[in-house]
Order: structure tokens, then C-alpha cells, then sequence
């Protein structure tokens, strides 16, 4: 496979997945909310296609589950057989934030339930919680992301055009925030917030957090970007012609930092989602009963849950595709940064 | 004068005692031993018992931290002790005691023939000399607060070499629980720091073993900073078994310092350690199942005393600094809507969810497990969203077309709920009733801060607005709960430090708890300490919610574990135990 197709497969992949979790009200088949309380950590549904006499069902369909006392755990009732439904109605959400609506890609009638990934310590569809998770952790990645580029782009311009004490004062500035325990910081942030604000105000402030205080590296590589871009003739010439350092910056410089950019941004995403990941495992994050991956994964820190209900890992499974893609971007970017002449 | 020749006794005594060999020791003949209810157990072995953090120091008069209090409680010695099987009290290192008939003095007559673990003599001048040391206003000890009844600290005066007097401001009808916990220290090693006012850092847990004597069953033998401390029997403990034999059974008491209860319930599983206490229900259902294969047991001795509840911001908060608490307080104030509340929390889901089913719901602050004390006569009611509704209406909230709720002018009621983010069964407990009270039509946020940061604002800044909290009764009598329910407690969580209490109901239970602190007579205290959990149970000041089981477990090589719902669960009887 070429760089090209290599390039393109991760970007649709990476695309269909942040569609999954943009529209994850109509992909999700139940409330991110909604408590089953008789049905706690069900392990996942099984889908079946022939039921208990031996009839096949061209339709799949599920059986309920009911408590089990003598086990502590659940035994499947093969009395009642649950259709799946495509393109059922459910749960109420807002169609592209918009339009409320009930449709969702497939579902099973009350009071069966279909949990394709089990159920949490509340009864709550592992799946569609994994869906709306990723609402919280890529939006924390992707906006942490952008600010620190941003940031990183303006110092690090500034830094490598001017040269001087500019560029000490700024890249030494950089370095402290390098240095800077950021975990420490989001503790201290969070003990000095005041209650009553909400809590995705809460989520974005921390994610400013993260943002502001990781600058300092694409500020350092786009500061070597620019040392030789500037030095590159056609800028000289610019700079001979009379032009002003704003045009020259804007016109001739950053043009030239994009792939570095890029790459960083394909880098950066899941490096801050992983960072979302840990404080919201170490709970700085979001709040019940809001999901978002690192909640997901906290369940695990409870020994109970790690050795009795194994489809609480599946959350953790597939964050791993989800990484892998990312950095299959980035690889699959640079190479075709480094093949086509800037 | 008296005491010269008893100390050149003491120096004969000590003499044959080295020539002669440890039997002279045992056949000391003034000594008298008491005899403990059990005549089985093998000497020798060790057990080890795994503890969530390091004891923070081995000074009974300053621990405050539950595991100095646990190491501690095996190094000394009480005078008159709450057997925590029984929750009555019995003679200790006082053989006897008589009251006076107005309940104010006390008159303890101490077993003769005792030795400190270092072999120096008690007698009453250590008893003075220790009630001192927890009396003195500089020392500042913890248990200060209980000896200093009806404002006044308790006197002690030595009557002769075995008898002390302790006299009182007025009749305290718990008296003899008073005495439970408080270590008698050991004059001769002590007196001379805290005459140079150095008493403060007596006892720090890197001491030389030499340093300490107590009058437990054990004595300190090492500690290694951050791994464990070891203790070793004390060759001169006071009591013996049926048969005669001097206790402790064991030769050694390893506590491990393991930091978390998952890592605690790991090492009880691989057989590192041998008594595990007080764990998640979660935890038990997962050692349940390898139970036999193991060698280990599982008690779930049913409800302890503690009790976990919601409670709203009742404090007289500033409308300058806290503008929206106080606006909400308009809310939290009304009884309806406490008792709203109360209704549409779902407390066997609680029960089940949380707690595996291994907890109790509770409509009041006295749980099950306090057997003596428990009013039988609350009313539980049944979970009712309607009934709830009902209240909330007569208490002028309506609900918009959305199904939220708004109060008389139109505002909506939104509230964010307090909890330890360290406390996984209470953030759990806010959970569901987060999802409880949505359907009243209430929009709750969980708010889940470090311990200490929460306590903070629960007890100092008041900037909160609800929270689920947790207390656990140091003993089962109510005198213990005097800070939680008179309006000048510290720990009257709602609206603390009260110079005047602010409602009326307030009043009444100040005066309920001041009535029964000086009542002599068991069951009209009961009938004044019922009020109160009537009037806890009608105005809500605190929604009572659930009582955890006190869930244990040992290995299947000790012998005499009997644990019990009252701290410290599994090893108050620690003199007892054995290892096969």
C-alpha cells in the first residue's frame, strides 16, 4: 500500500469513527443515563439466531436475563424471545444537536434490553456510554490540541523570526512550562474552582489547562521550522523587495510550517485524550453521570471489577484502534510530507 | 514515707527475679490477675494483620488516626473497659469500682501486683499521673473533651496505694464508658518529659522499644518505616485464661502497612495476611468464592454503628459572599422539602447497588446493630415519587411542561451534592439519588472533592449545598453522639458551632441530650435518646440512608476470633486469639 492509500484509509477510518461518537444519540441504542437497576454488570447481550426449541429466526434476536440468587449472578429466561429492530425508536435525543428524535440504528422492545458491551455497576448500556464518552474525550483532545498549536505557532514564530532576546526570553519561558508537574497544577486548579459553576465549564477549564501548559514543545519545533525558512531565498528576497515582517511571516514563513503542524496535531489529539483519559480515571474529569472513556476505565481501579466482570475491559480494548489510528495519520502524513519538495 | 520500703521491695523482688529466671516472675504473689472467659489457645506463632497507612505516632494521649489507635490499643491498658462483644462495660486494670449515690464520684480500687511491660510496679500514682497528662489544656489530647464533664474536668485524687477517686461536676449517666481508652501511662518513664514540656513528642513511632512500657498484651518490638511494625507479648500482662495460663497467646503481632483495602484484600487472599476487617461488599463477593479453597472465613456480623446520609446546608450562610446558597437555602429550610427528599430516595436500591445487599436502610441514626438503643418505633416509610410530589406542591414548587422542577418564583431546583471522590460507595450512594431525585424533577450535579477539601467546606467555608457523608459512633452509647446532635457541636454537620440553637427542634434536642448525659436511669434515658431519633427521623436535618454490614474475615488458623460490630472489629479481643 502507498503513502497515498495508506494516508486515506486513516483518514476515513478516523472519520467514520468521529461521526460514531459526533452522532452517538442516534448510534447509541440507549441514554447514556438511563439506570437498569435490576440488571447490573450484565455481561454482553448474546445475539442469537436460533432460539431454544431449535427454530431458526432469519431476524436475530435476544433472550432477558433474570437474577439468579443461588449464583449472584444471572440466568438467561428463554420464555420470551426479543427481535432486533433496525432502525427502531428509542430513547429521545437531538438529531445533529437539533431535532429531537427517537431512531436509532437497531434496539430490542421493552423490557429487553441488548447491551452489546454489558452493563455498569448501574445498569447503564456499556456501549452507548463508550459512544458518548468519546463526545468528552475527543472534544478535550481536539480542543487541547488546537490551543497548544496555537500558542506554539505564535511563540514559536516570533521566536525563530526575531531571534535575539526575544527568542531567549520566550523559548527559556518554554522551558519552564516543560518543567511545570501539569498534573499538580490541574489538582490545584480544581481545589480552587468554586462549586456552583457547571460541569463542562469545569472540563473545558481544565482543558485550557492542559492546552496552555503544553506549548512549549510544537513552540520549539516550529521555532526550527522557521529559523531555516527564513534564511530560504524567495523570503530574502521578500525581505530585499522592502516587504513588511508581517507579510513575510503570513505570507512566505507559515505557509512553510503546515506539515509540521499537521503532523503535530495528528499527535497531539490522542496524546491530550490520554490525558483526559487519566484525570478522569484519577477523577478531576467529567462527573457522573456524564461518561467519558477515562470514567469508563475508573471502574477498573476497583479490584472487584477487574477480576469478576471482564467486558469492563472492552472499553480499554478499543481505545487501542482508536490510538493506533491516530498515529497511522501521523506516520502515514509525515512520510508524505517528506516525499513531496515544500 | 510510706513508699520507701515498698520500693526496696520492688528492688528484691526485681533481684530474685534475675536470679531465679523468668518463673520467678510468674509466681509474684501479690499479683492479681484477672481471668478471662477462655481456656483454649496455643502459645506461641504470629499473626499478621495488614493496616491501610502508618500509625502517625504510639502516644495514647495524642493518636487520633485510626491506626495509631489500633497499635496503641495493643501496647495499654484502660482502667475500666467496654467489652466489645458484650457493649457493656467490665473491671479492667480496676478490679472493682463503687459509685456514690448522687452518680458524681467514682471510687476505683486497682488490681495489686501489676507490672508495666518494662517489670517497673503500677499503683495509683501512675493513675493520677496519666489523668494528668490527658487533662492538661496544653497537651491538648483528643479524649480531653470526654473527661471534662458538665463543664468542669473530672478530679482524681489518690486515696491510697491502690484506690483513686474521681469526682464529678454532676452525674454523667455513661461515667464508666469514660474510662475505656484511656491508657495508663507509666510515671516513671513519662514524668520527667512532660515536666520539661516535651510530652508532645514522647512516644513518635522511631522510638527504641526500650523507651515505651505499657500495660497491654503486647509491647513495641520494631517498626521499619514503611513496611511494618512488629510487636512482641508482654511478659507481665494481667490476665490469664480459665486454665490459668498468662495471655497473650501469640508470641508476636505484625501489622503490615499495605496502603489501599484492594491491595489489603490481595494480600488476605494470598495468605500474607491473616485478619482482614471492614471491606467493601464487592471485595466479599469475590473472596466468598474461594473461601474454602484458601483456608479463610468471611463473617458479615449485619450493621455496625455507622450511618451514611444527606444532608442539607442549614448554616446561616452570608447572602453577600455565597449569594446562591443562601437563595437556596429558602429551599433546604422547608421540611417538605427535606421530607420530598427523603421520600423519593430509593434505599433498598441503595442497599443492593452499593452494598451487594450487605447493609441496612435507615430512617434514623441509630442502627440495628445498636441493639440497646435502637427505637423500634420509627416509621419506615415506603419509597413514594407521588407521595413526594404531594409534599412539594403544598410547599409551592410546580413543575414546567419539561417535567423540571421550579420553586414559587419560577426559579429551577438545581443543587449539586458533595461527596469524598476517595469514598467509591458514596459517590456511588450520590449517583443513585441523583437519578432518584430527577424524577421529582430536580437537577443534581455530584461534586466529588478530596477528603480533606470537602471537610473544608462541610465544617469551615459552608460553601456548599448538599452532601452524602458517613459517621460511624464511637460506641453505642448515645453520650458519644453529643457533638453530632447539640446544636454547639463541631459536628452538628449541618450547621455546626451553634451559640444559640436556631430552631426550635434544635432546642429540643439539645435539651433531650443534656437531659440523658445526667440521667441515672436506663430507661428513661432511653425514652429521652427515642425522642431525639423521632425528631431525626421527622425534621430530617440529616436523611439518614444506610448502614454498611461490618464485614470480616480471617484465616482459618486463628483460633477465638469473635469479631465485633464495635472499633476495633476484629481485634479487640487480640489477647485471646491463638494460631494453630
Amino acid at each position: 500500500m502507498t503513502h497515498r492509500h495508506k494516508l486515506w484509509a486513516a483518514f476515513v477510518l478516523l472519520a467514520c469513527l468521529h461521526a460514531l461518537v459526533f452522532f452517538a444519540g442516534f448510534f447509541a441504542p440507549y441514554d447514556f443515563a438511563t439506570q437498569n437497576r435490576d440488571l447490573t454488570f450484565a455481561p454482553p447481550t448474546r445475539i442469537h439466531f436460533v432460539d431454544a426449541q431449535g427454530r431458526f429466526h432469519a431476524r436475530p434476536f435476544v433472550y432477558g436475563l433474570r437474577n439468579d440468587p443461588a449464583s449472584a449472578g444471572y440466568s438467561v429466561d428463554q420464555t420470551r424471545v426479543y427481535p432486533i429492530r433496525f432502525f427502531s425508536r428509542g430513547s429521545t435525543y437531538r438529531f445533529g444537536r437539533v431535532f429531537p428524535s427517537g431512531l436509532h440504528p437497531f434496539g430490542v422492545d421493552d423490557p429487553g434490553r441488548l447491551f452489546l458491551m454489558g452493563s455498569d455497576a448501574f445498569g447503564r448500556d456499556q456501549f452507548s456510554r463508550f459512544l458518548y464518552g468519546g463526545r468528552i474525550s475527543l472534544m478535550a483532545g481536539w480542543i487541547a490540541a488546537a490551543l497548544s498549536l496555537l500558542i506554539g505557532m505564535i511563540v514559536g514564530t516570533l521566536a525563530g523570526f526575531y531571534g535575539g532576546w526575544i527568542d531567549h526570553i520566550l523559548m527559556r519561558g518554554g522551558e519552564l512550562f516543560l518543567a511545570l508537574p501539569w498534573l499538580y497544577l490541574l489538582f490545584a486548579v480544581r481545589a480552587a474552582l468554586p462549586l456552583h459553576i457547571a460541569e463542562w465549564q469545569v472540563f473545558l477549564l481544565l482543558v485550557a489547562v492542559m492546552g496552555l501548559v503544553g506549548w512549549a514543545r510544537p513552540a520549539r519545533l516550529i521555532r526550527g521550522v522557521v529559523l531555516s525558512a527564513k534564511e530560504r531565498n524567495f523570503v530574502l528576497a521578500a525581505r530585499g523587495f522592502g516587504a513588511s515582517d508581517m507579510h513575510v511571516i503570513c505570507r512566505h514563513v507559515l505557509p512553510q510550517t503546515w506539515g509540521v503542524v499537521l503532523t503535530q496535531m495528528t499527535l497531539l489529539i490522542p496524546q491530550y485524550v490520554l490525558a483526559e483519559v487519566t484525570l478522569s480515571f484519577l477523577g478531576l474529569g467529567a462527573s457522573e453521570p456524564i461518561p467519558s472513556w477515562g470514567t469508563l476505565l475508573a471502574a477498573l481501579q476497583q479490584y472487584y471489577v477487574l477480576s469478576s466482570f471482564w467486558w469492563m475491559f472492552l472499553p480499554a480494548i478499543l481505545l487501542l484502534p482508536v490510538f493506533l489510528l491516530y498515529y497511522a495519520a501521523a506516520d502515514a502524513l509525515q512520510e508524505r510530507l517528506a516525499s513531496v519538495p515544500l | 514515707m510510706q513508699r520507701v520500703p515498698f520500693w526496696n521491695c520492688c528492688v528484691l523482688v526485681a533481684a530474685a527475679t534475675l536470679l531465679i529466671g523468668s518463673a520467678g516472675a510468674q509466681s509474684h504473689p501479690a499479683e492479681e490477675r484477672m481471668v478471662a472467659e477462655v481456656s483454649s489457645g496455643r502459645t506461641g506463632g504470629r499473626l499478621v494483620i495488614a493496616m491501610r497507612s502508618e500509625p502517625k505516632t504510639l502516644n495514647p494521649v495524642l493518636a487520633q488516626d485510626a491506626p495509631s489507635r489500633d497499635v496503641i490499643r495493643c501496647l495499654t491498658a484502660d482502667l475500666i473497659h467496654i467489652n466489645r462483644g458484650s457493649q457493656k462495660t467490665e473491671p479492667a486494670l480496676a478490679k472493682s469500682w463503687t459509685a456514690s449515690r448522687d452518680g458524681r464520684q467514682y471510687t476505683l480500687r486497682l488490681r495489686r501486683g501489676l507490672r508495666f511491660s518494662d517489670g517497673q510496679p503500677l499503683d495509683a500514682d501512675d493513675v493520677v499521673f496519666s489523668f494528668q497528662v490527658y487533662l492538661d489544656e496544653k497537651i491538648d489530647s483528643p479524649e480531653r473533651d470526654l473527661l471534662v464533664v458538665g463543664g468542669k474536668p473530672i478530679s482524681v485524687e489518690k486515696v491510697d496505694q491502690y484506690t483513686v477517686r474521681f469526682d464529678m461536676a454532676q452525674p454523667d449517666a455513661a461515667a464508666e464508658r469514660l474510662f475505656d481508652g484511656i491508657a495508663i501511662l507509666p510515671r516513671h518513664l513519662l514524668e520527667g518529659v512532660y515536666r520539661r514540656g516535651d510530652f508532645a513528642n514522647a512516644w513518635s513511632v522511631s522510638m527504641a522499644p526500650a523507651e515505651f512500657a505499657g500495660l497491654g498484651p503486647f509491647r513495641l518490638k520494631e517498626y521499619v518505616p514503611g513496611q511494618r511494625i512488629v510487636l512482641e507479648r508482654n511478659p507481665y500482662y494481667w490476665k490469664q485464661d480459665g486454665s490459668g495460663h498468662r495471655l497473650p497467646y501469640l508470641d508476636q503481632l505484625v501489622f503490615l502497612f499495605v496502603p489501599s483495602e484492594d491491595a489489603q484484600v490481595i494480600r488476605f487472599q494470598a495468605g500474607d495476611a491473616d485478619i482482614l476487617t471492614r471491606f467493601s461488599a464487592e471485595n466479599f463477593a469475590v473472596l466468598e468464592k474461594q473461601q474454602s479453597a484458601r483456608h479463610y472465613h468471611l463473617d458479615d456480623l449485619g450493621a455496625g454503628l455507622e450511618y451514611n446520609f444527606l444532608f442539607f446546608n442549614l448554616n446561616s450562610v452570608d447572602p453577600k459572599t455565597l449569594p446562591e446558597i443562601a437563595r437556596k437555602q429558602e429551599w433546604f429550610e422547608d421540611k417538605r422539602f427535606r421530607q420530598a427528599v427523603s421520600g423519593a430516595i430509593d434505599r433498598d436500591s441503595i442497599v443492593r447497588l452499593v452494598y451487594n445487599g450487605r447493609a441496612t436502610p435507615l430512617w434514623t441514626q441509630v442502627t440495628p446493630g445498636n441493639r440497646l438503643w435502637i427505637d423500634p418505633g420509627i416509621p419506615h416509610p415506603a419509597l413514594s415519587v407521588a407521595h413526594s410530589r404531594e409534599l412539594l406542591r403544598s410547599a409551592g414548587f410546580s413543575w414546567k411542561s419539561d417535567g423540571s422542577l421550579v420553586d414559587s418564583h419560577g426559579r429551577p431546583v438545581e443543587f449539586s451534592i458533595l461527596t469524598s471522590s476517595s469514598n467509591a460507595q458514596r459517590v456511588k450512594i450520590a449517583t443513585l439519588i441523583q437519578d432518584d431525585l430527577g424524577k421529582l424533577g430536580m437537577s443534581v450535579q455530584i461534586d466529588s472533592l478530596e477528603f480533606h477539601t470537602m471537610v473544608d467546606r462541610l465544617l469551615k467555608s459552608h460553601d456548599y449545598e448538599a452532601a452524602v457523608m458517613g459517621l460511624v459512633s464511637g460506641d453505642a452509647d448515645p453520650t458519644s453522639e453529643m457533638n453530632v446532635w447539640m446544636s454547639s457541636g463541631d459536628t452538628h454537620l449541618w450547621h455546626p458551632n451553634q451559640t444559640q440553637p436556631a430552631t426550635s427542634w434544635e432546642a429540643e434536642m439539645d435539651r433531650l441530650m443534656q437531659q440523658q448525659l445526667v440521667e441515672l436511669d436506663h430507661s428513661k434515658r432511653k425514652r429521652l435518646y427515642d425522642r431525639v431519633q423521632e425528631i431525626v427521623a421527622d425534621e430530617l436535618p440529616v436523611i439518614c440512608l444506610v448502614s454498611p454490614n461490618i464485614l470480616v474475615g480471617a484465616s482459618d488458623r486463628v483460633g477465638n476470633f469473635h469479631a465485633a460490630i464495635l472499633d476495633p472489629y476484629t481485634l479487640w479481643n487480640i489477647d485471646q486469639l491463638y494460631v494453630q
